[in-house]
């Protein structure tokens, strides 16, 4: 019987190909483990199981570390960090880029919690970026600088509004596939830039930059590069939560979002709801637009967003939608990847290692979730565990 | 005529999480028996069953079939083992025939012949005395053809030892009725069969013996001859209660709903309500009797103002004005901000009546929270959630656990609860006893019979004809979406019932004429 032991788990293989009589066959047939899901897990345990994960998390890093490129794991994490917060500079980048998929991630978290897929947060923010780009490079300089930055605003709002709302009116009132709808907005948004691109520099250079965007550049505060952005998402991080949590709107949010029958049933207007949601997601996606090109880089490109539209998805799903976990993912992100991306390049790495490392940290911290909602039982019978002699006494 | 030990159960347990399903339960059933499992919703008989079939596997115990242990690990080799399992909800391809449907997913290795499976299919009909066609298609079957297909599948199998749960759920009195004398020729036929329920009568009327389950434990089996009804009532309590429905008389307050010549299209486009009419007064209840799905959920979600409707008329009579207000174009936010207090208990608890996600604060905000501007009060529906928690005896670990987590008895009273809360001068509930225990159950019908008391306007959708019977003043029969008849609860047979459920062509003028007089002559009773 001992050549079985490889295949003792998998029990579908062994339900094959055993006769239901004798009591021989049956011994091997026992599970060595069954899954059920878990009550309500303390806090504490359900921390430990997600600390337990990061460190399973580095040490397997390690571990793939050592023998794909040689260099010492310590050195390898200890450059990640100094990669994110090594110096003044790179700290403040690192900020800087939690704050822009933060706000992001605070834009599509609204209409999650309503159950709206919305895959557009890169296209809504990048139509945020063109419209103020496009008021720097057509308005700029026929109006005080004020009034064009109050403009670009406006218009970088709106533009991230009808960006929004349009798949919200289709998915209200015929039902049509928001996934899908938003995720094709993007590429409009992508192809309307290229075209702006060919339109404002007739070099046919894929980057309109500084020395065209000259007008309308919004002011740092005290000095400071990105403290402006880092501010604003702050106080909208707050926002987000209070208008989630303790306002009417967010209350019929998660009423539409849990059931819209229970929201038909207390006289929610569901279509209404779906549309100012949207409307919600799609104005701050637009003012983080506004603050990419208008505050931070003043050039603007069809990959200004780079992702972050869809990485915010994920912000925000770790963090079941609670802007303030939001504040922790979007760090964890940005960390490994800065982090990660330095580490290749100060140890003369291959780029793709630094993704690599990255993949594997994040799949322990997504995967320690099944943990926590589920508990495996191991079967101490099964004869996996019974040793040799023991064995036969039992047959 | 019993025969050798078919199955037995010795010392199984089976746990989820922290809750403990099964505890230790130890049973057998014979060949040629019939074994009722009773208990109440939560007791663990699906578990068990469910054990037995492969579902799940115990985590503590042993299973023997036929002398032999068994390891059971997927339903596959329950059929191995002869063991047949018909869930409460039929697992059929709707486009196939019952033929296709029965072969479906067998591996004999033999050619596919559905000639020749259609005429063993007959055999084993004739066999039994189920009534059935092979070819028919499932879209095209009632409920209990569904069933027998259900039940012929298994048999189809060469299923010895047969699992029914709640097999009665669904039927009418006369489909109950043909389905037990189908069993009995099975159990005479020396198969061995398992029904799980917890209507008493129907235990007491076809099994040989008895085992009760009371909270996941095993209380004991005992032989149904040699027992009562309050005894097997308190073993599966765990005390003795009075099942009693204090019922008043109506108070005859004048009408106070009436719905006109109502029709109304389901999604598809099919109508679910034809030519409805009827009236609801204030201070009875209004029982409606029906097959589930013959236009009861519609009905009353068109009155609430959730289902669009396409002609006819709702009039709400105001008590004191006796002002005449319709209803019908009118959405639920409409309504409600015309102040008509009209409450709604619907069938479907968390996905309708409650956010299972949210906390009991939150769900009873649902009804109050438009009120407020920008922010949301939570102090008051907290007052409200620890009102009703400690006046229907909600257990709970708090206000701020979110309701899936509680029993279906306690979903239900912090729904009753809430919808009460708003003194209603309607008040509607849609099944609101199903998978509740006993002593919940009694509960809500004794917060009904109060309602109707304080002179509220009380509709009330059950399946238990019994519990109609006992509850209502008048009972209101919908099949297919039409009225086929409204009667004085207090003097209408199980079987006349189970005849207007089943009635498809009702002659409209005819009924109109005859409930009219049948409607006068209750309310002179009274």
């Amino acid at each position: 019987m001992s050549e079985n032991i490889d295949r003792v788990n998998e029990t579908e293989a062994a339900v094959q190909d055993v006769k239901p009589d004798g009591h021989k066959d049956q011994k091997k047939r026992e599970p060595l483990f069954h899954i059920t899901k878990r009550g309500q897990l303390p806090l504490i345990q359900a921390i430990g199981i997600r600390a337990a994960a990061i460190v399973l998390a580095l040490i397997v890093g390690g571990i793939v570390s050592v023998f794909v490129t040689g260099k010492n794991p310590i050195d390898i994490y200890a450059s990640i960090f100094d990669g994110a917060f090594g110096n003044g500079d790179r700290a403040w980048v690192t900020l800087q880029e939690i704050a822009v998929l933060l706000g992001i991630s605070l834009a599509v978290t609204p209409a999650f919690r309503m159950r709206f897929w919305n895959t557009g947060a890169e296209g809504q923010v990048l139509i945020g970026c063109l419209a103020t780009a496009a008021c720097m490079f057509w308005i700029g300089g026929s109006v005080p600088e004020w009034l064009l930055i109050v403009i670009m605003l406006g218009a970088s709002i709106i533009a991230g509004i009808l960006w929004g709302v349009l798949p919200a009116v289709f998915k209200a009132f015929w039902g049509t596939n928001e996934t899908l709808f938003t995720l094709m907005m993007n590429y409009v948004a992508i192809q309307l830039v290229e075209s702006f691109l060919k339109i404002a520099d007739k070099s046919g250079s894929n980057t309109v930059g500084p020395t065209i965007l000259v007008h309308g550049w919004v002011p740092n505060l005290f000095g400071v590069q990105y403290l402006l952005n880092i501010v604003i998402v702050a106080a909208l991080c707050v926002l987000m939560y209070i208008y989630l949590k303790k306002t009417k709107q967010g209350y019929e949010i998660s009423v539409v979002g849990e059931s819209e029958n229970t929201a038909r049933y207390v006289g929610i207007n569901v279509k209404k709801v779906i549309i100012r949601t949207m409307a919600i997601s799609g104005a701050i996606c637009g003012l983080i637009g506004f603050l990419l090109v208008g505050a931070t880089s003043h050039s603007i490109d069809a990959d200004l967003v780079g992702g972050r539209g869809f990485t915010a998805i994920m912000v925000s799903w770790l963090a079941k939608f609670n802007p303030v976990i939001m504040v922790l993912t979007s760090f964890l992100l940005v960390f490994l990847d800065l982090g990660a991306g330095e580490m290749s390049s100060a140890l003369g790495l291959n780029k793709s290692y630094g993704e690599i490392l990255t993949g594997i940290i994040l799949f322990f911290i997504i995967g320690c979730e099944f943990f926590v909602q589920y508990k495996i039982n191991v079967n101490k019978n099964h004869k996996f565990f019974v040793k040799k002699g023991e064995k036969e006494v039992l047959e | 005529m019993k025969g050798a030990i078919a199955l037995e159960l010795k010392h199984v347990t089976k746990r989820f999480g922290a809750v403990v399903a099964n505890h230790d339960v130890s049973l057998s059933v014979h060949h040629g028996e019939i074994l009722a499992v009773l208990g109440e919703n939560g007791s663990g008989k699906t578990t068990l069953m469910n054990m037995i079939s492969g579902i799940y596997y115990p985590d503590e115990g042993e299973i023997y079939i036929d002398g032999n242990k068994a390891q059971i690990l997927s339903p596959k080799d329950s059929f191995k083992y002869g063991v047949g399992m018909i869930h409460q909800h039929f697992k059929l391809v709707d486009v196939f025939s019952a033929t296709e449907n029965i072969v479906l997913g067998i591996e004999d290795g033999k050619k596919f012949n559905l000639k020749e499976s259609s005429a063993r299919i007959a055999e084993i009909a004739d066999k039994y005395g189920f009534e059935i066609s092979p070819e028919k298609k499932i879209y095209n079957m009632s409920v209990s053809e569904k069933q027998t297909v259900e039940i012929l599948k298994v048999l189809y199998r060469g299923a010895d030892i047969l699992i029914l749960d709640e097999p009665t759920a669904v039927l009418t009195p006369q489909e109950t009725d043909k389905l037990f004398a189908v069993l009995r020729r099975m159990r005479d036929d020396g198969k061995c069969i398992i029904i799980i329920t917890h209507k008493m009568h129907e235990v007491l009327s076809l099994s040989d013996r008895v085992a009760v389950l009371r909270k996941g434990e095993y209380v004991g089996t005992v032989e149904t001859a040699m027992t009562s009804e309050s005894e097997l009532t308190e073993m599966m309590v765990g005390k003795k209660i009075a099942l009693n429905i204090d019922r008043t008389d109506a108070l005859g307050l004048g009408e106070r709903l009436v719905v006109d010549k109502l029709n109304c299209l389901d999604e598809y486009g099919v109508k679910v309500l034809q030519d409805v009419s009827f009236s609801v007064h204030g201070g009875e209840i209004l029982g409606i009797a029906g097959i589930a799905g013959s236009g009861q959920k519609e009905l009353l979600e068109a009155i609430a103002g959730i289902q669009p409707t396409e002609s006819g008329k709702i009039s709400y009579i105001e008590p004191e004005s006796k002002e005449l207000i319709d209803l019908r174009t009118k959405t639920t936010a409409e309504i409600r901000d015309l102040g008509i207090r009209l409450s709604f208990v619907p069938e479907d608890r968390l996905g309708m009546g409650l956010v299972g996600n949210m906390d009991a604060v939150d769900n009873m905000m649902l009804r109050g929270y438009e009120k407020s501007t920008v922010f949301v009060d939570r102090k008051k529906p907290k007052e409200l959630a620890d009102k009703i928690i400690d006046e229907l005896e909600v257990v709970t670990p708090g206000t701020s656990t979110p309701v899936r987590r509680l029993s279906g008895g306690n979903v239900q009273k912090l729904l009753v609860g809430r919808e009460i809360a708003s003194a209603p001068k309607v008040f509607m509930a849609a099944y609101p006893v199903r998978g509740l225990d006993i002593n919940s159950s009694y509960t809500i019908y004794n917060l009904l019979t109060k309602q109707k008391e304080s002179g509220v306007a009380v509709m009330f959708v059950g399946e238990d004809l019994d519990v109609l019977m006992d509850l209502c003043d008048r009972i209101m029969v919908i099949a297919s979406g039409k009225i086929t008849g409204i009667v004085d609860a207090r003097t209408i047979t199980k079987e006349e019932l189970g005849l207007l459920m089943t009635k498809t062509t009702s002659v409209f003028e005819d009924r109109e004429s005859r409930t009219n007089s049948e409607e006068k002559e209750s309310l002179s009773d009274e």
